[in-house]
């Protein structure tokens, strides 16, 4: 289970999370909503551990998160998918897959979990040894979710990932999200401006205004409630 | 016709020479966006290190070993000491660090060997138009560049090298330890330039041994694309054999003009170096 408590993040003197309480069940969807701005990327890094928080606790399988540094954190089992996908151009398709993993002792399991990642993305196992570079923005976020799974993580973070993609691929993707949920119990925090997507897959959802939580409700409620959907969420 | 094969065979060792040396300074350059001035101090203090282990033990090997053992010490203590601490300030606080170190370690060097010039040992035999130790420094340095590309291109270790190299955030949310990367980064680069400064230093060791040897090696590094390991060591033969005509046809005092000319030549019509990729900087 993740737990976020009163969280506070702040650059310089600008507050981009102010007490924000958040709770994902283990094995859960969760997604967070909000306009640009609202401090959606900013959870994200701090769960992560990218950026320091400067009030709170975030705690995740027991663990405190909070304080410990960004590599620490992602051996623990966090992967995070940033805006964009992250993918290192420098480095070939099946090198970015293969570092998602590097941490992990287990050679034989590591080998399988990319034989794993190629058959779920098939468009990857043609360029696996060309460079990231070359891949179209939606094989690149393919990449990056990959490259997330390659460690078999227990908590995904996916930061916009139907930003600048095709309706088809963002719904694939969403279906492979569900199925390693029911697989391996999976549990994920979605962040989307496109909240109609993000709403669709998943079971509860928390909408950030300015560093704060304004909502927080199933995905049926808040896709069911007019008047929150117009005022925060565009649609 | 003699005289074109011997200036091609004695480009081709000093081009060996420039080549690691160059190698050391990319390595870093590559991982920390940092030229480090100190590299030649660092195997400079090598290489007193070996000639004193030498002279107390009588094994050229021994003082060689003790050189490289020494030289990747120094270098990871540099990086944790005194560039890792600034690295959240400027590129440039680091650089100029390093250029410190570099005049503080030329300078302890001569206060506790003495600035007179010390007979340093070659590897083999060094007489001869190419000699044995001619063959052995080209060899051992094409060896040492060979290993070190295959530890990046094909290892793990060399992975995660590069990850944090290229993309630091990235590779922290990996698992990957970027900081120890970097160290071992250092250390390795130090390493290869202690071995640079051990083939260089024969016949006299004194602190400004290797002045001119990193003058060529930054050159050669610049001419490859300062970017890109590959690139510099080629680029350190084609200098040093380029470099050797040019003394042997024009002169020696025409060297160090040469190699400006070649420079700037090379830089006009390719900015990136002849195997650089002009790449935009990642913010």
């Amino acid at each position: 289970m993740l737990e976020i408590e009163d969280l506070s993040v702040a650059y310089g003197a600008v507050r981009a999370l102010d007490g924000v309480g958040i709770t994902v069940e283990r094995g859960g969807i969760t997604a967070v909503l909000g306009a640009n701005g609202a401090g959606k990327t900013t959870l994200l890094r701090t769960i992560s551990g990218l950026q320091p928080a400067r009030g709170g606790r975030i705690t995740w399988d027991g663990t405190e998160l909070t304080g410990r540094a960004p590599d620490r954190i992602a051996r623990g089992g966090v992967a995070h998918v940033p805006e964009g996908g992250g993918v290192i151009t420098e480095l070939t398709v099946d090198e970015n897959l293969r570092l998602g993993a590097l941490w992990r002792r287990d050679r034989a399991d590591r080998a399988a979990a990319r034989r794993e990642m190629y058959e779920l993305f098939p468009a990857l196992e043609e360029r696996s040894a060309k460079p990231a570079s070359t891949l179209s923005g939606g094989e690149r976020q393919m990449l990056a979710i990959g490259r997330a799974l390659m460690s078999r993580p227990g908590l995904l973070l996916l930061d916009e990932p139907s930003l600048g993609l095709a309706p088809l691929i963002t719904a694939r993707i969403m279906g492979i999200l569900r199925d390693l949920r029911a697989s391996t119990g999976l549990t994920v925090v979605l962040v989307e401006q496109n909240a109609h997507s993000a709403l669709s897959i998943a079971d509860r959802g928390y909408v950030l205004a300015l560093g704060r939580v304004v909502a927080v409700d199933t995905a049926a409620e808040l896709l069911a409630d007019d008047g929150l959907r117009h005022a925060y969420l565009g649609f | 016709m003699q005289d074109f094969f011997d200036l091609t065979l004695g480009g081709i060792s000093a081009g060996a020479v420039y080549a690691a040396l160059g190698l050391a300074l990319v390595i870093i350059y590559r991982a920390t966006r940092v030229v480090n001035f100190a590299q030649p101090a660092l195997a400079l203090i090598s290489t007193y290190l070996a000639y004193s282990v030498t002279k107390a033990t009588g094994s050229y090997w021994l003082g060689f070993a003790v050189a490289i053992v020494a030289g990747t010490v120094l270098g990871v203590a540099t990086e944790r000491l005194l560039v890792r601490p600034l690295r959240h300030r400027s590129e440039l606080s680091s650089i100029i660090v390093t250029l410190g170190l570099l005049l503080v370690l030329q300078a302890v060097a001569g206060m506790i060997w003495s600035n007179e010039p010390l007979a340093f040992p070659y590897a083999f035999d060094f007489r001869g138009r190419f000699s044995a130790n001619d063959l052995f420094v080209v060899l051992v340095v094409l060896a040492i560049a060979g290993l070190v590309l295959v530890l990046f291109k094909y290892t793990p270790l060399g992975l995660r090298m590069r990850a944090a190299a290229f993309a630091p955030e990235v590779a922290r949310t990996l698992g990957v330890r970027v900081g120890l990367m970097l160290t071992a980064g250092w250390g390795l680069a130090a390493a290869v330039g202690s071995l640079a400064g051990l083939l260089a230093t024969p016949p006299f060791l004194f602190p400004n041994v290797l002045d001119g040897v990193f003058v060529y090696a930054l050159t050669a590094a610049v001419l490859g694309g300062l970017d890109n390991p590959l690139g510099t060591i080629a680029g350190g033969f084609v200098l040093g054999v380029g470099l050797s005509y040019v003394s042997g046809y024009f002169g020696p005092e025409m060297v160090t003009i040469a190699a400006l000319a070649i420079l700037v030549i090379v830089l006009t019509l390719r900015p990136s170096g002849l195997f650089g990729r002009a790449k935009v900087r990642r913010v």
